[in-house]
């Protein structure tokens, strides 16, 4: 998490990262995949953000946002389909 | 409708056979329809053809493309008239601005591209956006250096591209948002690469049809021109023979 928030504020700014209301949710180490809850109003910007990390701790790396959804229970049916 | 998502600008190594079917089948699996690249104006019909069965075996339409650096106007035209009816895409790399000028107004350029770190040379102004409305040329911006870059210099070229792509969106140019990688870890998925053109303005709709429609519309367009039934813009041979 410390990465994406890396990221925001990189990209963003702390005022820009104070409109996120970023959280982490959930995370599946096994499938590296987590769960980030964020504002409507700055799923683009996340988004943006996400897309700018190359590297997390010294590793290189992607992140890719596989769905987005209003609800928990409708994001876990959308990454089932 | 779902959207076809298109990379007019993947830089890959022909020599290198498995890196460019791993970064085919990455693009396949973010969501894109079809891909251009970057080839050699001496490129071998042979070799375009196995790139595009590649292409074709992962489900992605394939798009010949050449990026001309003309150093004059006049070296365009002779490049334009040598090379426009070989390769489906023609890129621009405007070095200068009498060139830049020169290509914003000739029919034959499709992409105009400017140096993305040399803020001087970035000759997209009002005057180069009024000569391009009037012709087809779309301007083309790669996103990697926003993901390669940091501090200062990313800062200077998200505000540089932010008036550009105002001025694009006043005079009605239409925009491409392109990778420009040619490592598969900076690939990026064509929704993330809209919310990247986020960053320089523009808003969700018109940065969708910047990886899409315009994209498309590029290829459609040309590939009709370079057709055998084309004859001139709205006229093409329906029937030829005796009975016609």
């Amino acid at each position: 998490m410390d990465a994406v928030w890396g990221a925001v504020v990189k990209l963003h700014g702390e005022y820009g990262a104070s409109l996120t209301s970023l959280s982490l949710i959930d995370y599946d180490e096994e499938e590296k995949m987590a769960v980030v809850r964020t504002s409507l109003a700055a799923v683009n910007l996340v988004r943006a953000s996400l897309a700018s990390i190359t590297s997390m701790a010294g590793k290189e790396t992607a992140v890719h946002v596989l769905a987005v959804s209003g609800t928990i229970k409708a994001l876990r049916e959308k990454l089932k389909q | 409708m779902k959207k076809a998502f298109a990379d007019l600008h993947l830089r890959l190594n022909m020599k290198d056979r498995s890196a460019t079917l791993r970064m085919i089948n990455k693009a396949a699996n973010l969501g894109y329809r079809l891909i251009a690249m970057p080839l050699a104006p001496e490129t071998r019909m042979e070799e375009v053809t196995k790139l595009r069965g590649t292409c074709n075996e992962s489900g992605i339409d394939f798009v010949t493309r050449v990026d001309l650096r003309p150093r004059t106007p006049n070296d365009l035209m002779y490049q334009l008239r040598r090379l426009r009816r070989k390769f489906e895409v023609v890129c621009v790399s405007c070095e200068n601005k009498a060139v830049a000028r020169q290509a914003a107004k000739d029919r034959r350029v499709d992409l105009l591209a400017f140096p993305l770190l040399d803020f001087r040379r970035r000759f997209f102004d009002r005057a180069e956006a009024e000569l391009a409305s009037n012709s087809l040329a779309a301007l083309e911006i790669d996103v990697k250096p926003l993901l390669v870059l940091e501090g200062p210099a990313r800062i200077r070229l998200l505000s540089n591209l932010r008036r550009e792509a105002t001025i694009a969106e006043k005079f009605h140019v239409p925009i491409v948002v392109s990778s420009g990688v040619s490592a598969e870890r900076l690939l990026r998925k064509p929704r993330e690469m809209a919310a990247l053109a986020f960053l320089f303005g523009l808003d969700e709709d018109f940065a969708l049809k910047a990886v899409s429609q315009s994209a498309n519309a590029i290829v459609k367009r040309n590939r009709e021109k370079l057709g055998s039934k084309f004859v001139a813009p709205g006229i093409r041979v329906v029937k030829e023979g005796k009975d016609c």
